[in-house]
């Protein structure tokens, strides 16, 4: 028997969260250091394993499968593919990260900080989990049982209004996963019909299930997500919570959390149902440019740092739906990579304004100004996290975007026209709020404001280093991207037109001369 | 076939363009050009307070380092047969993303070639002026960083052989100049200024991203060769629209009507930013960008005219707003969109033009240039004042700086044998040959350029002096003064030499912009002679109005046109009206409707359901048997849910 690695990976975070918990009271520093010592094993094996993974290879690599509830067809299945590599990859490096992000957030909320950490490793174990699984009742398990820590820690740790957010958060998410435990009940029925009753995605996606039938699962399906990316008009969770958790929280949760829901979009819900997601790509694609513009409009006008960064992921979760129900490869893989590089710069920005807030104590963009002359470090770093969530050349989310853009003005001109208009609202958020917080004459109470310590330091540099690496040289990520796209959108009956000029006429012309 | 491959296979079979060939021996290094100033702009950036003493000399080193590598590569290049001149240098694989497939490679053909040689020579020279002017601020080192990221970035955007990799360089110095434009962001203006010029031009960049992803539909990829080779074969209607797109992106980045607003806000920059940035080098990006796309050009007739038309109204428009203002750089800055729009009308000529927008870009590099610096000299001397109306008398003072700005004076109105006179008279011949009323504007802004730069010369140098109390006008010191020297004799001889010299740029640019003659309908001659009597009378107008008599101190109120030219001909007027406002009210609407109404329906809803179940409770009896049957009448709507959704 082969290494089983991806059991691997997810034990380890899940060992980490039981260790950690274990850590006796009042020994917070050590449980901090638990925590992140996990996360870096974590890490480690992550990079093993995307290490291991071939292009070209099979479809779903270093798969498992162990029965779990033999009667019901229920497998403890994992395998890799290009989307999944992708978003372990981005799991696994942001949540050390963000473990040292939030190293000091408890304790200025006088809080044992033992169990935000070990409900951190927690998620991170259920989120790889539903990157990697392979049996859509697991998938659907971990879907559900992430929200359990997310609600503790948005609850537990966050801002005065926590409780309300962590609820809001909660009940939201319960009620697009309950509608889809139907539809996911629903898919099992007709694997059953088809006689051979079965959870495994391979043999789901092998279904030849109705158009009818389709669509109302798509849906079922379709809802749990939207609300979980989330798109417009199922959205208003996002801000609460982004608002209320510790911003380290809320960079997980929208950096990293949320990826599951679009993840779901592209790896679940289009392959197991082509022909409904073709059916329901207009209107998809319309709520998306929906979601793009009015996020962006919502940012501009935020008065609350973390209420505004909320929004900006609203409006980059648009692109990325977008991207995705283009159902072309191009678009596809453009919204995948978006994920990643969308993970990254929120994350960035996130613990940025954490860092902020904790030196000034206020969310309110208005007590800000003047910080770029005590705290230059500090400013430009969250300048080069703003330029990347502006998308700027040659930073990693500016291809992903231009990707996005370019996909869906080949299917859907005035969608794509439309989307373009987001890159200028961008630069409004993001510059206006540079401009309130960071420039103009420094006000008394801000003067002595520190620059990023060390231990900040070493949160922010590798998030920007990662970057703009990614943006020079992403060759390798997007292959590896491309390669999972491929067949799961091999279903769909959606081609890019040709080009209207072909090259490879010329040259054939050119020959004739 | 790889990318490299296909690039020359492709370019080795259309006649109209040069075959391009892969690049050896000295013409592989050509990424030094970028690599050079890149590595200055990282060192001070990150290299921190260590730094600062000797930031300044890494900055120069880098940039002159990278013009000496330019001026080989000139002299190699001039080794070469006239129509083997372009050069491809293929560096990595950018991305190959659903059979969309970008290389990162340079392009070095002789259009690239000269914006080089003007990027990193003038470059040179402005880096070297900014040690003395910039001696005393406290974040000199990052200045010259962010200086060194400008260059690096200008080169990328003329060296790209992909406009998604042009692209790359195009927001990089945006970027550039939005850092130098804030460079003193403690003032609230310049924080202003500096947003807005990176929004305005976003707005150009929606151009360009809709340009590119047009590129994808119709040639499936965005690499020169691949497109140039193809518009033959491309539907009209799409080249009309990849035109009006890039014309888009253009008129953010050059500030041509109707995205010109910017440009006269960004004079917050330090001075030598507004002469590297927003004279000599980025602002003509569009004019690049446009001359670069010949092949598309060439093929779209209405895209051309639309060209036209910006360039013809932003000459005026530009010309108008520097006749008014009494801030130096502001009518400076006037007088750089009034000589872009030349440009660009002269790109939108056509093969006939694309040279001398060209000639008239490089000259105009020189010669404003040369002007900036000399007004960054005078405010050096006076406290940082800009205000005209205090100037003065200035020419004892500053004997250099006026010697110089005087020379920039006499280029830029055109007055032969300076630079400004062949350029500029070029682009009037051609724009006549185009069309009377082309030429008519062209003729016209002419004159204007003569009456507000002879009004600058008068309040700035002539007439007495208004100083302040305090001022105490001293000339620059040398490290200041040479630069000027050095672009005062480039006004000199810039125009006649790269006319005449060795073929002249016509001939140097004929492989990649193709060259076309027009029939004068009036005899040269006479066209030169109205061109020049035009000029001397818009100097002489201004001599009546500002030399004859004495400059007041606080402007006079103005007949309405010269209120309209002081508030930008009403631009941002127009901007806050149509968008700004709307924007804002749409904004703060959307966030009250988001509370109210979206999140409002669904926090209502879990209300009501709060109600029900507290309704609901007294269902809750404990007993098991009442559940079981709960359950089975869930099961049972599940089961029938299933049942119908099952049903065709």
């Amino acid at each position: 028997m082969t290494f089983p690695w991806l059991t691997t990976l997810i034990a380890v975070p899940a060992l980490g969260a039981v260790l950690t918990a274990l850590v006796p009271a009042g020994r917070g520093r050590l449980a901090k250091q638990s925590a992140l010592a996990f996360a870096l094993l974590t890490l480690g094996v992550a990079v093993a394993v995307i290490a291991q993974f071939e292009i070209g290879g099979d479809r779903y690599q270093l798969g498992e499968q162990y029965t779990w509830i033999d009667a019901l067809g229920i497998h403890w299945a994992l395998g890799i593919d290009g989307i999944g590599a992708a978003l372990v990859g981005l799991a696994a490096v942001a949540t050390p990260i963000v473990a040292l992000a939030m190293w000091p957030e408890a304790d200025a909320e006088r809080r044992d900080p033992k169990p935000f950490f070990a409900l951190l490793l927690a998620s991170e174990a259920l989120i790889l989990t539903a990157f990697l699984a392979k049996d859509l009742l697991l998938f659907y398990v971990v879907f559900e049982a992430m929200l359990i820590p997310l609600y503790f820690m948005i609850g537990m740790y966050g801002g005065p209004q926590r409780r309300y957010a962590a609820l809001k958060f909660l009940l939201y998410n319960i009620f697009g996963g309950l509608v889809m435990l139907a539809a996911v009940i629903g898919v099992y029925v007709q694997s059953i019909d088809a006689g051979a009753p079965s959870f495994l995605l391979m043999d789901l996606m092998a279904l030849d299930i109705s158009a009818n039938a389709q669509r109302w699962l798509f849906l079922g399906f379709m809802l749990a997500f939207a609300i979980k990316a989330p798109l417009w008009p199922f959205h208003t969770w996002l801000p609460d919570a982004a608002a209320e958790a510790t911003p380290s929280n809320a960079a997980f949760l929208s950096g990293v959390a949320d990826k599951v829901g679009t993840f779901g979009m592209i790896a679940l819900a289009v392959p197991l149902f082509p022909v409904a997601a073709q059916d329901f790509a207009p209107v998809i694609v319309v709520l998306a440019v929906v979601s793009i513009v009015y996020g962006a409009l919502l940012a501009i006008g935020q008065t609350d740092i973390k209420r505004l960064i909320g929004y900006v992921s609203i409006s980059h979760f648009g692109f990325i739906v977008l991207g995705i129900f283009v159902l072309t490869g191009r678009g596809a893989t453009g919204a995948t990579f978006y994920m990643v590089n969308h993970g990254l710069a929120t994350i960035a920005l996130f613990v940025i304004a954490g860092f902020m807030i904790a030196r000034r104590q206020s969310r309110m963009i208005a007590d800000y100004g003047g910080i770029q002359k005590p705290a230059p470090k500090l400013a430009g770093a969250f300048l080069i996290a703003g330029l990347s969530g502006l998308a700027l050349p040659p930073l990693a989310t500016f291809l992903s975007e231009f990707l996005v853009i370019a996909a869906t003005f080949e299917q859907y001109r005035a969608a794509g026209v439309i989307a373009t208009v987001g890159i200028v609202l961008a630069a409004l958020y993001v510059l206006w709020l540079y401009q309130r917080t960071m420039t103009g004459p420094v006000p008394e109470e801000n003067a002595g404001t520190r620059d990023l310590g060390r231990r900040e330091t070493m949160v922010v540099a590798p998030l920007l280093a990662l970057i703009l690496a990614i943006g020079v040289f992403p060759r390798t990520v997007v292959d590896v991207i491309d390669d999972g796209v491929a067949p799961t959108l091999a279903e769909v009956d959606v081609e890019s037109p040709p080009p209207v000029v072909s090259v490879t006429d010329l040259v054939v012309e050119g020959n004739d001369h | 076939m790889n990318t490299t491959l296909l690039t020359q296979s492709v370019a080795a079979q259309t006649e109209t363009h040069q075959a391009v060939r892969e690049a050896s021996g000295l013409f592989s290094g050509t990424w030094l050009l970028i690599a050079l100033p890149l590595l200055g702009a990282a060192l001070l950036l990150l290299g921190g307070r260590r730094l600062d003493r000797t930031g300044h000399l890494v900055g120069c080193a880098t940039v002159i380092a990278s013009f000496v590598v330019a001026a080989v590569l000139f002299v190699a290049m001039l080794g070469e047969g006239s129509g083997e001149r372009a050069f491809l240098i293929p560096l990595w694989e950018w991305f190959n993303a659903g059979g969309y497939e970008v290389e990162i490679s340079l392009l070095l053909d002789q259009l690239s070639m000269a914006f080089v040689l003007l990027i990193t020579g003038v470059g040179s020279l402005i880096h070297v002026y900014s040690i003395g002017y910039m001696e005393h601020d406290e974040r000199r080192r990052r200045f010259f960083g962010y200086l060194n990221l400008f260059v690096a970035a200008m080169l990328l955007l003329v060296l790209a052989s992909d406009f998604l990799v042009l692209f790359i360089g195009w927001e990089g110095v945006g970027l550039a100049s939005y850092l130098l434009i804030g460079f003193w962001q403690h003032k609230p203006s310049a924080a202003v200024a500096a947003k807005k010029a990176f929004v305005v031009n976003r707005v150009g960049d929606m151009g360009m991203v809709l340009a590119v992803a047009s590129m994808l539909v119709v040639f499936g990829s965005s690499s020169y060769a691949v497109v140039f080779a193809g518009t033959e074969n491309a539907p009209v209607g799409w080249l009309n629209a990849i035109g009006l797109f890039l014309l888009l992106a253009a008129c953010g980045k050059s500030a041509q009507f109707p995205l010109q607003s910017w440009l006269l806000d960004a004079m917050e920059g330090p001075t030598p930013v507004s002469a590297l940035i927003h004279a000599a080098t980025m602002v003509t990006a569009g004019v690049y960008l446009i001359v670069r796309s010949a092949a598309i050009f060439d093929l779209a007739p209405e895209a051309r005219t639309a060209v036209v038309v910006v360039g013809a109204v932003t000459l005026l428009m530009g010309a108008i707003i520097g006749c008014a203002k009494d801030d130096i750089k502001k009518a400076l800055a006037g007088s750089t969109m009034s000589q872009i729009g030349y440009m660009m009308l002269a790109a939108g000529l056509g093969p006939a033009g694309y040279a001398f927008a060209i000639f008239h870009l490089i000259t105009h590099g020189f010669f404003k240039a040369n002007l900036f610096l000399g007004a960054g000299s005078v405010m050096h001397g006076m406290n940082d004042e800009v205000d005209m109306r205090r100037f003065g008398a200035l020419r004892a003072a500053m004997p250099v700086t006026f010697a110089t700005f005087a020379i920039g004076y006499l280029a830029i109105i055109g007055i032969p044998p300076f630079a400004g006179f062949f350029s500029k008279d070029q682009i009037i011949e051609a724009a006549f040959a185009e069309g009377l009323v082309v030429g008519l504007c062209a003729l016209l802004g002419a004159g204007i350029t003569a009456f507000y730069m002879t009004r600058v010369m008068l309040m700035t140098f002539l007439g007495s002096k208004r100083w302040a109390e305090e001022a105490h006008p001293h000339e620059s010191p040398r490290v200041m003064t040479w630069p000027l020297i050095a672009l005062g004799a480039l006004s000199v001889v810039g125009g006649a030499g790269l006319l005449y010299l060795g073929g002249g740029i016509v001939d140097w640019l004929e492989p990649v912009t193709g060259e076309e003659h027009h029939d004068l309908p009036v005899p040269l001659a006479v066209l030169m002679t109205s061109t020049l009597i035009t000029v001397l009378a818009g100097a002489a107008v201004a001599w009546l109005l500002y030399g004859r008599r004495p400059v007041p101190e606080v402007a006079p109120r103005g007949n309405p046109l010269t209120v309209a030219a002081r508030r930008d001909l009403y631009g941002d007027a127009v901007n806050e009206g149509l968008f700004m406002r709307p924007g804002q009210y749409l904004t703060r609407s959307l966030v009250y409707a988001e509370s109210r109404g979206v999140d409002g329906t669904i926090v209502g809803a879990a209300k009501a359901v709060g109600g029900l179940s507290t309704r609901w409770r007294r269902w809750q009896t404990g007993f098991v048997r009442s559940y079981a049957l709960t359950m089975l009448a869930g099961a049972g709507l599940v089961v029938i849910a299933m049942l119908l959704v099952r049903l065709p």
